[in-house]
């Protein structure tokens, strides 16, 4: 697939799923810790999210990387957005943060949401 | 081909001269590593941006030569 089509697909996949993960293999078998860490966490907080396994398509794989300038998968975009890979995804996570964004973006209920624990 | 936590650090203090940098190997393969990075570079900067920073330090090694590295970054305190 050339690269302008493998923009094209990343556009079309984040613009139409309001949370979409580039990840190696599925949520149901992830293939690497990382991208299992992020699926497990979506999973948690109960919010829907769509996945695209790059393992399947070595174009898509190299492709993500250049589209968002980050070297490395799992890649969450919400709402078209790059957040982050498993790191951040982790840290905000744990920060309560990942729980705002969804909530300020309707996208999981905000009492659903885990409160973040104030020191 | 793996890399040394040295070479990692190296890499790092030549891109952001005032890091403090700790890099611990995770695994002792030289291919996975944790790493904590506090420059006066990152205020104001998202953790995102922070890290693309300490990405493009590497010089396309993450991902490649460089399997996995955690990373923690902060601008000091």
């Amino acid at each position: 697939m050339s690269q302008s089509l493998v923009t094209e697909r990343i556009q079309k996949d984040i613009a139409e799923n309001p949370v979409m993960l580039f990840m190696k293999g599925t949520a149901m078998f992830p293939q690497c810790g990382f991208s299992a860490r992020v699926v497990q966490i979506l999973s948690h907080m109960n919010v829907p999210f769509k996945t695209a396994n790059v393992l399947e398509d070595p174009a898509l794989r190299d492709g993500i990387k250049q589209f968002s300038n980050w070297p490395t998968v799992p890649q969450l975009y919400v709402q078209g957005e790059f957040i982050g890979g498993c790191d951040i995804i982790t840290e905000m996570f744990q920060a309560g943060e990942l729980a705002t964004l969804f909530a300020e973006k309707g996208l999981v209920e905000p009492e659903a949401a885990p409160q973040a624990v104030s020191a | 081909m793996a890399m040394s936590a040295g070479a990692i650090e190296s890499l790092i203090l030549a891109a952001i001269p005032d890091a403090r940098v700790t890099v611990e190997d995770l695994a002792g393969d030289g291919d996975h590593y944790a790493a904590t990075v506090v420059s006066e570079q990152f205020r104001g900067l998202s953790r995102l941006k922070q890290h693309q920073l300490i990405y493009a330090a590497l010089q396309g090694r993450m991902g490649g030569e460089l399997h996995a590295l955690a990373l923690q970054t902060s601008a000091p305190e």
